[in-house]
């Protein structure tokens, strides 16, 4: 079997961002001096013109791109998650989401699948700050190709989004020319007995733990729930109804994020019961990016775990 | 500036600062104290720098003004109502439940704000992103923002300022009204600034010391602010905080309080004759 190919989103990030930049003069990049970890800088090859390196001040860069945006131009603010979501919360809620302005922001080293430079850089709160802002999209896909298909839906959408993307370099399953839909919700694999509802680099895990449920008689539905906000509703709804046991799956707190958004929705409209595997409340640490990611339980054999204790097998 | 130009300007300031009253009266809240020290800026630039439509508040080509200071709104949404942008009438729903007029000034109701302001530090930033953004689509509009003294202890101030120089920002004018008062009190013993115009220089600015309440000095510093060329102009402002009422002037206490019906009418009375004078001369 040939080895499955693997791209860090935020390459993808990259990647998109040249490609569009391409096609539309008014697409322009800022970056925090990180263009080189955040990727920016193949944008900033291609389109030097384009790309305004703000130095390390990123609470700054936001505002500024909010000023950008009132031009007639489409930034792209990027940092990494900690600093973009944690650092410049406020700026983000004042200067970006309350005047709704068209600024998308670019998060990578999202999750502890940043690795070694362990908790201060490993950012598990984007999803829960980025959401409580009103009006805000927040898309975390789960492969290279969904990566760049969101930012190109991501541009071509009026009003603020907030991307999340990992520095990981993880396997792609999706098909080149796959169609993303902002808020919508994609069904890799159906079942009756449990839904698993994962975003980010989850999401190839929760395809391996499908397969091997399967084989040990579990039903499992699996869907790729990239966009956190909005959420569709509509599709956890009839995952819902046709397995009646919930597991979300994503590689940041449990608090915050789409498992409670999930909890939320089903508390109010159907009440359900639901299985969280996330990073619990809890710093992370330094070390190598796979053996954190199966000490914090973020794989396939937890969530096979998981599923089993849940299903009572 | 002819003598009746500046008279005319007064005049005019005279209603800018009754609005700011009746606003922060309606309002039974609000920030009269810098609103006022700033009224002489609003009006000159409203009124003779901007290049602004009131019946086009969105065109392209205008000039940009951002309130950095957005909690002296009761200032702006009185020039902007005084230049026609919307009813002058409007200005004592301030702050009401409802009102399109609020605390803080948003761009998205108010005709003629050109940004959402009130988180101190922010709006500076956004002023270089706008005026970053004309640079680089070769649009020859200005962006002007306006800042407190007190408001410049923000560090995103001085990240703003660091990336108007380094993009040279000729385009931007940074203007800083220092009438020496915060919420807790005097500036330099809450917390310094000083030497404001040291650190705008260390920063890359040219910049020009002017007393705010004289017109042929804030038309020839925005004047020489147009002919800067390479490096963004600061305009650092000696203000009195509450000018214009008698009971206001120099008080910190005013910063964010609103007048009671009694002070209220006391103020009014105050501009009313101020008006009379200018303009029966």
């Amino acid at each position: 079997m040939a080895e499955v190919k693997k791209v860090a989103t935020r390459d993808a990030y990259g990647k998109a961002l040249a490609a569009l930049g391409a096609e539309h003069d008014n697409l322009v990049v800022l970056d925090a001096d990180l263009a080189n970890a955040t990727k920016t800088q193949t944008f900033q090859k291609a389109f030097p013109d384009r790309h305004f390196d703000c130095g390390i001040a990123e609470a700054n860069m936001i505002c500024v791109a909010a000023g950008m945006s009132t031009t007639g131009l489409v930034p792209f603010a990027s940092s990494f998650a900690m600093f973009a979501s944690g650092r410049a919360f406020e700026q983000v809620r004042n200067s970006i989401g309350y005047p709704h302005l068209n600024v998308k922001i670019g998060a990578t080293h999202g999750g502890i699948s940043v690795g070694e430079d362990g908790a201060s850089h490993q950012c598990c709160e984007d999803f829960a700050l980025m959401r409580s802002i009103p009006g805000m999209t927040v898309i975390c896909p789960a492969d290279g190709v969904e990566a760049e298909a969101a930012v190109k839906a991501a541009y071509e959408m009026d009003g603020p989004v907030y991307l999340r993307f990992g520095r990981l370099a993880i396997p792609v399953f999706h098909e080149e020319g796959f169609n993303f839909q902002i808020g919508k919700g994609e069904v890799l694999r159906d079942g009756t007995d449990v839904a698993i509802i994962a975003n980010g680099l989850l999401v190839y895990e929760a395809i391996q733990a499908g397969e091997q449920l399967a084989a040990q008689g579990i039903n499992a539905m699996v869907i790729n729930m990239a966009t956190v906000k909005p959420l569709d509703e509509e599709l956890v709804l009839e995952a819902t109804k046709k397995c009646g046991k919930v597991i979300t799956c994503e590689e940041h707190s449990v608090i915050g994020g789409l498992g409670e958004a999930v909890c939320s929705l089903l508390s109010e409209k159907l009440p359900t019961p639901v299985r969280r595997i996330g990073v619990n409340d809890e710093f992370g640490h330094s070390g190598p990016a796979a053996a954190l990611l199966k000490q914090f339980g973020l794989s396939a054999e937890h969530i096979v775990e998981v599923a089993k204790d849940f299903c009572g097998k | 500036m002819t003598e009746l130009e500046i008279k005319q300007l007064q005049a005019t300031a005279c209603k800018v600062r009754m609005g700011v009253i009746e606003g922060t009266h309606g309002a039974k809240a609000g920030h009269p104290g810098g609103s006022l020290s700033a009224a002489d800026m609003f009006t000159y630039l409203y009124f003779k720098e901007l290049n602004v439509d009131p019946k086009d508040p969105k065109n392209e080509g205008r000039d940009r003004f951002v309130l950095s200071k957005g909690h002296t709104a009761p200032g702006l949404y009185s020039v902007l109502a005084n230049r026609g942008f919307f009813p002058v009438e409007d200005l004592p729903t301030l702050r009401h439940i409802d009102s399109y007029l609020q605390g803080h000034p948003n761009m998205n109701t108010v005709p003629g704000v050109d940004m959402s302001t009130g988180s101190l530090g922010q709006g500076i930033s956004v002023a270089a992103g706008m005026a970053l953004g004309a640079k680089h689509q070769n649009k020859s509009y200005r962006v002007y923002t306006l800042l407190g003294d007190g408001e410049i202890q923000e560090g995103q101030v001085w990240e703003a300022c660091m990336l108007a120089a380094h993009y040279k920002l000729d385009n931007l004018c940074v203007i800083v009204d220092n009438n020496g008062l915060q919420i807790d009190g005097p500036v330099d013993k809450v917390m310094s600034p000083y030497p404001i115009d040291e650190k705008l220089k260390a920063f890359g600015f040219h910049v020009e010391v002017i007393d705010g309440h004289d017109y042929n000095q804030i038309e020839a510093a925005l004047n020489t602010a147009k002919t800067v060329k390479g490096q963004p102009t600061a305009i650092l402002m000696k203000t009195t905080k509450g000018k214009g009422v008698s009971f206001m002037e120099g008080q910190a206490s005013w910063h964010g309080k609103a007048p009671n019906d009694e002070e209220y009418a006391i103020a009014m009375n105050e501009l009313k004759a101020a008006l009379a004078e200018l303009e029966g001369n």
